[in-house]
């Protein structure tokens, strides 16, 4: 088994769905969410607050920096993600195209390193 | 047996690309790890190549190069102790499979096949792999057939295999509902070698027309494999009629001949009779698909005894089918030059001129054959520079320059 992030990206400038629409990808995730639970595969996941909520700290230098904002000025942010186990990457892409299709956006797949022995 | 002794390098060389494919995917099944696995096979050449010259050549040289490769890893995972309990686990494994396919899924060929052409790699890649793994191509000889460098290309195929391990990419092969998409993909790949080497051979690259028979070689495997799919058989045949007509394609000066004035006597006639009965096959089974489609038009080009005996109504039937599939404007090109031969030039001009094609030279080069049958020389000249501004193959480059230059 290996765990997989697949994560959804806010793009800059991209309209947020609003009333019918956002309850609709609500109510779809709701129901992929339930059907990872239920099957075991779910480890962790959520939906993130915008990224002006951001914070940044950096205590590479030993006083840690404390900076409002994200980590690097970007056209693109997580918005979104779930962590899940899935036998392999085939299945992990299955998993990707229903999350897509439920929150009616484009969902990268990543694997996770594996816990060392 | 006696003649064995005589078996030179270069003989044991043959034996082991050839053997390659099914060596290293045996040993990947039974590793887990594609590296370990052709670090292996290659040490099992060396062996084979101070061995088999002395003993002669094995009655089953890839079995004896499997047993040894899969010694010589598991020699290299005891002493590599670094190595973590899943790998020394699955190495200490008995193998219970026998050398020889046990039945056509099983074949741990196409388990690998559908790993290197994976979705989930990038394209160039997937190529890559596929030459390397199954086709037993050295990463130089891959470099050369698409003139990059080593470096870059030992890169892309570390990089591949990495993302293998790392994204637990499996190695089986899809269930029956995945399979017709992802054969699709490894017949792309397949297709997509044979068109480097096809397209690309200038009569002066070796190794550019090897890429042309490997795809050849590769999909005879495919088809050993999956011999119930249409498609399969379909893409061979293709490749055979096709690769058929390689030596009449080039004068003596090095310039293409287009199909029309090739002469048909040098066509290969064991390829095509091979890829007749591959297309007949197909019919037969009532499947179409895109490559079966192509085959048949291939068919039909190939059994017309003159150029002037070519059934075009055929052809654009053939066509109008592949466009109902697999819609494109390539292949609405195709169709329009079938339909110029059936109703004319100006019928047929009229149907390329809808097409949005003005970045692919063949469009440019069909239109300055259809306005030269039409008597219209600048605009013929016109359309055989603006194909001339588009291409780099030396072969159809001084073809075009021939033919504007008659004008």
């Amino acid at each position: 088994m290996t765990q997989y992030m697949m994560s959804v990206h806010t793009v800059e400038g991209e309209a947020m769905p609003t009333g019918d629409d956002m309850q609709r990808m609500y109510d779809q995730v709701d129901v992929f969410n339930q059907k990872l639970v239920n099957e075991g595969i779910w480890v962790f996941g959520g939906g993130l607050e915008p990224i002006e909520t951001a914070t940044t700290v950096d205590a590479t230098g030993g006083e840690p920096i404390i900076t409002d904002g994200p980590f690097a000025e970007a056209k693109e942010w997580i918005g979104g993600f779930w962590v899940i186990e899935a036998p392999d990457l085939d299945a992990a892409l299955k998993l990707a195209a229903e999350a897509s299709a439920a929150c009616e956006g484009k969902v990268e797949v990543r694997p996770f390193q594996p816990e060392p022995a | 047996m006696t003649e064995t002794s005589r078996t030179t390098e270069a003989e044991v060389e043959r034996i082991f690309r050839e053997e390659y494919g099914r060596v290293v995917a045996s040993l990947i099944r039974r590793f887990g790890d594609i590296d370990l696995a052709e670090d292996a096979a290659a040490e099992a050449l060396l062996v084979a190549v101070e061995r088999w010259p002395v003993d002669g050549v094995p009655p089953n040289p890839g079995g004896w190069l499997t047993t040894t490769a899969a010694r010589r890893g598991i020699d290299k995972i005891r002493r590599e102790s670094h190595r973590d309990a899943k790998h020394q686990q699955a190495a200490m494994i008995a193998d219970p499979t026998p050398h020889q396919p046990t039945g056509a899924v099983e074949d741990d060929r196409l388990r690998l096949i559908f790993i290197c052409c994976h979705p989930a790699l990038a394209p160039e890649a997937r190529v890559a792999l596929t030459l390397r793994l199954l086709g037993g191509l050295t990463v130089p000889e891959i470099a050369a057939a698409f003139l990059v460098t080593e470096t870059t290309m030992g890169q892309r195929i570390t990089r591949a295999k990495k993302k293998i391990a790392a994204a637990n990419i499996p190695y089986r092969v899809p269930d029956a509902e995945d399979l017709p998409a992802r054969l699709s993909g490894v017949l792309a790949v397949l297709y997509l070698v044979f068109n480097e080497g096809y397209l690309a051979t200038s009569g002066s690259s070796g190794m550019r027309t090897d890429l042309t028979a490997e795809a050849i070689r590769l999909c005879r495997v495919l088809r050993s494999l999956l011999p119930t799919e249409p498609e399969v058989a379909g893409l061979l045949a293709l490749m055979l009629l096709t690769d058929a007509r390689r030596t009449a394609r080039f004068s003596a000066s090095g310039e293409l001949v287009p199909l029309t004035e090739q002469d048909r006597a040098t066509w290969d006639a064991e390829q095509i009779t091979e890829g007749l009965a591959l297309v007949r096959e197909c019919l037969a089974v009532n499947r179409p698909g895109v490559y079966q489609i192509q085959a048949a038009v291939n068919a039909v080009h190939t059994t017309a005894r003159t150029s002037a005996d070519t059934d075009w109504a055929q052809i654009a039937a053939l066509y109008a089918q592949l466009l109902a599939i697999s819609p494109s404007p390539v292949v609405a090109l195709n169709r329009a030059v079938a339909i110029s031969e059936l109703d004319g030039p100006a019928v047929g001009l009229a149907a390329v001129d809808q097409l949005a094609l003005d970045t692919y030279h063949p469009w440019h080069v069909t239109r300055a054959e259809l306005l030269r049958r039409l008597d219209r020389p600048a605009d013929a000249r016109a359309a055989y520079d603006a194909a001339l501004a588009l291409i780099d193959n030396p072969a159809e480059a001084a073809y075009l320059v021939r033919r504007r230059d008659e004008l």
